[in-house]
């Protein structure tokens, strides 16, 4: 059961970090990024070039995947969504889009770095043991690295003047532009930072469970599970909703092990169930 | 309605009656090309589960999960033909209908989610369909249900009315009548929905829930209506496609499928009954066109679609609807 916990809380980092990067670019510029999956694989991909290929320190190539993927996001904020937002008249115009984007990157992906299943080697080797709690180093190191990225995150949400500069946009739009918030810019960081920590847990899980240019899709799906979990637009809600699918999954792989791979099913179930009771997940607010 | 409206209302199903009916397969035989048989199938399925998620968005809802329908109306239809030896054409409604009670399970909490929410909540379904149909015993796992027998023949009184389709020297065309007979079928029903008393309550729930609901209409009841009749067609058309691939797998209908059926929307025109079936065409036939280009071909389509979103967000998108240009 130890073994079981502590798998949870270390999916449960690297998940709510993927759902911390959703919920943002969600609060801040009402787009549901379909495409955060795909940003996450090009993270994984970036990492590996760099730490598995060309041989540099892993602390490089995670800077260079979250640099990346931070360009990336500014630049597909500045020239595609804020193009599209200001010209259409619907909102679901900007969900279209990122299907597209998601399309675009999926096959970027697919042609630059093929289609096998990459890994690279270990950061650190060994095991860690304890009365009978088996857990690699190598996960023990990426999930503290993944609850250190949450809590600078939340820091920097909290103190900063970035960060309450978004928590204002988050809340209400009009009125922190009444406030003299500068929108536009803000909106750009939130996207690149968005995209950035998808990036980030790309680079941290590609040296684990290694990557391939078709797991996107199923990434952002689970990214969606765990906002609808939380509530779409809340810190606070991705991080629980992270946590919670993570320590599911954890939990869901060994008690329903014997009736085979229906983990996932349950998982759905329950969450339907859930949300008939709460259509706004734990901490959401109401919507629509 | 003038006498000239209604006149050119006629002309124009019978014209495209004769164009489905009689000049495709005219042009098909003239130019030798039969393949285009199969495709042409393929079209009139995916526009029927198209059909249906355009009906959701008429309600108001972004339905992102007809794929996990047209998977649930397959795996009925074939796991019927297939172990239970039942006919083809018994079993095309059945799975209709099992995808309409299903929906009505599913659709009742989820229904009550709007916007973004309902979104994700239907992108995740079509997942949920894909591991229900590997884990489940009666499906088969990965490895599907493969070689399912064709259609029979209908009789009544020793009279033949649709012959057994193993008896066709090319079965595609017999499917390609079924097919564009079901499209048809399903879009008049469509486009009667969408002009009855009830297509009226459904306009009222797409331009605000609340006030539908204080107008003293059952919002709950009409819209799992709604969606149980979408569902209703993405078995249908899911069922058909089995039948003409003979074989059906957990990746049969996937998440890109789903987002496929609600693009084939969008292209078409959120506002026309009929949009779907152009959208589904042009979509169909761009990403073939587009084969040739190889590895590129997904690359071209998405950046296609991008360029289309940026330069013409409203000339796909705020296409009127019908009840508004009627008023």
């Amino acid at each position: 059961m130890e073994q079981v916990i502590a798998n949870g809380l270390y999916l449960g980092a690297q998940y709510a970090l993927i759902a911390l990067g959703l919920t943002l670019i969600f609060a801040l510029m009402n787009v549901l990024n379909f495409a955060h999956g795909q940003m996450y694989v090009l993270g994984g991909f970036v990492t590996y070039e760099v730490y598995g290929l060309m041989k540099l320190p892993f602390v490089v190539a995670l800077l260079a995947s979250a640099v990346t993927l931070a360009v990336l996001g500014a630049f597909v904020e500045r020239f595609l969504f804020r193009t599209v937002i200001r010209r259409s008249e619907r909102e679901e115009s900007t969900m279209l889009l990122a299907a597209g984007v998601a399309y675009f990157l999926d096959a970027a992906i697919l042609i630059l770095f093929g289609e096998k299943q990459r890994g690279v080697p270990k950061i650190v080797n060994g095991v860690f043991s304890w009365d009978n709690l088996i857990l690699p180093w190598d996960r023990i190191v990426v999930a503290g690295l993944a609850i250190l990225f949450i809590v600078a995150f939340i820091l920097m949400m909290q103190f900063t003047k970035p960060g309450r500069a978004m928590r204002a946009l988050a809340q209400d739009r009009v009125a922190a532009q009444l406030m003299g918030v500068p929108v536009q810019f803000y909106g750009l960081v939130g996207f690149a930072l968005g995209a950035m920590l998808a990036g980030l847990v790309g680079g941290l899980l590609v040296t684990i469970t290694g990557v391939n240019s078709g797991i996107g899709g199923p990434i952002s799906i689970k990214a969606f599970m765990m906002v609808m979990i939380g509530g779409a637009g809340v810190v606070g809600g991705a991080i629980a909703g992270g946590f919670i699918l993570g320590m599911l999954e954890s939990v869901g792989l060994t008690v329903l092990h014997a009736y085979g791979d229906i983990t996932y099913l349950v998982i759905f179930v329950a969450l339907m169930i859930f949300l008939a009771v709460r259509p706004n997940g734990l901490m959401g607010k109401p919507w629509g | 309605m003038t006498a000239s409206e209604r006149g050119m209302r006629v002309a124009a199903v019978a014209a495209f009656l004769v164009l489905v009916y009689v000049a495709a397969p005219w042009m098909i035989a003239a130019t030798g090309r039969t393949d285009l048989y199969y495709t042409l199938s393929s079209v009139a399925l995916l526009a029927i589960a198209s059909g249906g998620v355009w009906l959701t968005f008429y309600i108001g809802r972004i339905n992102i999960g007809q794929g996990a329908y047209a998977l649930v109306g397959g795996y009925v239809s074939a796991i019927l033909v297939a172990t239970y030896g039942l006919s083809f054409w018994l079993s095309l409604p059945l799975a209709g209908l099992f995808c309409a009670g299903a929906s009505v399970l599913v659709g009742l909490p989820i229904l009550r989610l709007r916007g973004v929410y309902f979104a994700m909540v239907t992108l995740v379904l079509t997942e949920v369909a894909r591991l229900a149909a590997l884990a489940l015993p009666i499906t088969g796992g990965a490895k599907g249900i493969t070689s399912i027998p064709s259609p029979g023949r209908i009789g009544l009184f020793g009279i033949t009315i649709v012959p057994a389709f193993d008896s066709f020297a090319d079965k595609n065309v017999a499917f390609y009548f079924l097919s564009v007979t079901m499209m048809v079928i399903c879009f008049a029903g469509l486009w009667r929905l969408v002009n009855s008393r009830v297509g009226r309550l459904f306009a009222a729930l797409r331009q605000n829930e609340d006030l539908a609901s204080s107008m003293g209409l059952n919002v709950p009841l009409l819209r799992v209506l709604a969606y149980a009749i979408s569902s209703f067609l993405g078995g249908v058309g899911g069922a058909i496609f089995v039948a003409i691939a003979q074989s059906i797998y957990p990746s049969s209908f996937t998440v890109n499928d789903s987002v496929n059926f609600m693009l084939n929307c969008f292209l078409g025109g959120l506002g026309y009954v009929f949009g779907p079936m152009l959208g589904t065409l042009v979509l169909y036939f761009g990403w073939d066109l587009l084969f040739q280009t190889g590895e590129y071909q997904l690359l071209i389509y998405s950046g296609v679609m991008i360029l289309l979103m940026l330069l013409l967000p409203n000339g796909l998108l705020s296409v009127r609807l019908p009840s508004r240009r009627a008023s």
